[in-house]
């Protein structure tokens, strides 16, 4: 890859400002009017990765790293031809049409029917004063509906996010951060103070290896850009030889740093999908999805 | 599987051995390094490391904690945070130091 260097780090340099904006913003969170950082963040992510990536176009980051490793594409492709991840869909949209005990369905708890949503979440949820994910969504779902929580972690949920996933590919995710609640823009500042705080006993952040080291080779692994990690979730990986969620893939991140995975949607793994997404507004969904 | 003549020759050269395993000190997931396989490109490739460095204190001061000299490095401080022990990291400078 050739490019500018001393731009290069400018660009680096860019990004970083106005991360310790944001830390004095969360400082004087009661201080200070709001700015409109996370709109500064997201030209300065893609500012930084058009540089990188001249050729790519916003939509293309929904294929990871496909986007830009043309060898691994190749066999990626073949197997997307018959996806591994069909029958999570198929037992998702069973899961999603059973009635709950008291009659009513998951379709009467959002909008448009459940259907095409995807790609607005998560969103900020102003009456529990946190961020919710869809799968958050659909347990406090349940909840209204008098049913247990399903695991994070297990096939029921997962199917059915895949299903609902499904049912948005091709709208590009769409995320806000309400103005009229301070708590949505310090949830928004600690995703994003999580991304880059470097951690594990490899004293890596998450932008060592996905900003700064985007394109280059770990190993024999090219690194993914950040823009588009959320868009593809559910997703099959082959390693784990079955279909998991984005936040297993935040764990497994953190386990091969050194650092303490967090549990499937603990408040920090939330804020960092909101982070995560919001940068990566636009972008299709295609989930379900597969990856190595 | 290890083969009788490979462990030998890795005990022969344990600092070798240590640069380029995965659960040690995994360098090869950055630096090109002679004839190791499918290298990364993160960092710049090891290779006449006596031209670089004054004496073989400083390229284990580099190793030790780069963060020390670059503090936005993305090379790990493989002493400081004991990835691998003080003995090692002297095994791995041992060996850099006569790469041509
Ligand atoms: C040591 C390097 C490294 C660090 C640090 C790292 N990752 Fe990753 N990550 C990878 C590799 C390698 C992959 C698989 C190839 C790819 O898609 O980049 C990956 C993949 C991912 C994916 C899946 C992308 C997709 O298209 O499916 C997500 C999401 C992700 N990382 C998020 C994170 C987050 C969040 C952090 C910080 C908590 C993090 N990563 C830290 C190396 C790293
Ligand atoms: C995750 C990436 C990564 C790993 C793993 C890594 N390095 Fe590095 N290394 C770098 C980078 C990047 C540089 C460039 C200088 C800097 O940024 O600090 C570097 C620089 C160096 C240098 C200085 C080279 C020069 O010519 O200036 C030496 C020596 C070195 N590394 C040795 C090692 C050894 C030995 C190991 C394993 C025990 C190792 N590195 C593991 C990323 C890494």
């Amino acid at each position: 890859m050739i490019f500018n260097l001393k731009e290069h780090i400018q660009l680096l340099i860019d990004i970083k400002q106005s991360l310790k904006l944001s830390i004095i913003i969360i400082g004087l969170l009661n201080a200070l009017p709001l700015a409109a950082s996370p709109d500064q963040d997201q030209a300065a992510f893609r500012k930084y990765y058009q540089h990188v990536f001249p050729k790519l176009k916003l939509a293309d980051y929904a294929n990871g790293v496909y986007a830009i490793d043309k060898i691994a594409r190749q066999s990626w492709s073949a197997i997307e031809e018959f996806p591994p991840y069909e029958p999570a869909i198929e037992q998702g949209k069973k899961l999603f049409n059973t009635p709950f005990a008291n009659g009513r369905h998951y379709a009467d708890c959002f909008a448009n029917k459940g259907l095409g949503i995807a790609n607005g979440y998560p969103k900020w949820g102003k009456s529990q004063g946190e961020v919710i994910t869809l799968a958050k969504a659909i347990n406090d779902c349940r909840a209204r509906q008098q049913e247990p929580a399903l695991a994070y972690e297990k096939s029921d949920m997962i199917n059915i996010l895949a299903y609902m996933a499904y049912a948005s590919r091709g709208k590009p995710i769409n995320v806000t951060i309400p103005k009229d609640d301070q708590r949505a823009l310090a949830a928004y500042e600690q995703g994003k103070a999580f991304y880059y705080q470097r951690k594990g006993q490899l004293n890596f952040s998450c932008t060592t290896c996905h900003v700064q080291n985007a394109g280059k080779k770990l190993r024999s692994e090219i690194l993914s850009a950040s823009l588009g990690h959320t868009n593809n979730w559910p997703t099959y990986r082959l390693k784990w030889g079955e279909i998991g969620s984005l936040h297993r893939r935040f764990a497994e991140c953190l386990t091969q740093i050194k650092a303490k995975p967090l549990p499937e949607q603990s408040v920090e793994f939330r804020n960092l999908e909101y982070f995560l997404s919001y940068m990566g507004n636009g972008v299709p969904v295609t989930g379900p999805s597969t990856r190595k | 599987m290890q083969t009788p003549t490979s462990a030998i020759k890795q005990a022969e050269n344990p600092g070798k051995q240590i640069t380029f395993s995965r659960d040690k000190g995994n360098c090869l997931a950055c630096h090109e390094i002679e004839d190791g396989e499918s290298p990364g490109n993160i960092g710049p490739a090891l290779k006449n490391l006596p031209s670089r460095f004054n004496n073989k204190k400083q390229l284990r001061d580099q190793i030790w904690d780069a963060t020390r000299f670059n503090p936005e490095t993305s090379m790990p401080p493989f002493g400081k945070n004991k990835i691998i022990s003080e003995i090692e990291i002297d095994q791995v400078v041992d060996y850099l130091w006569g790469i041509k």
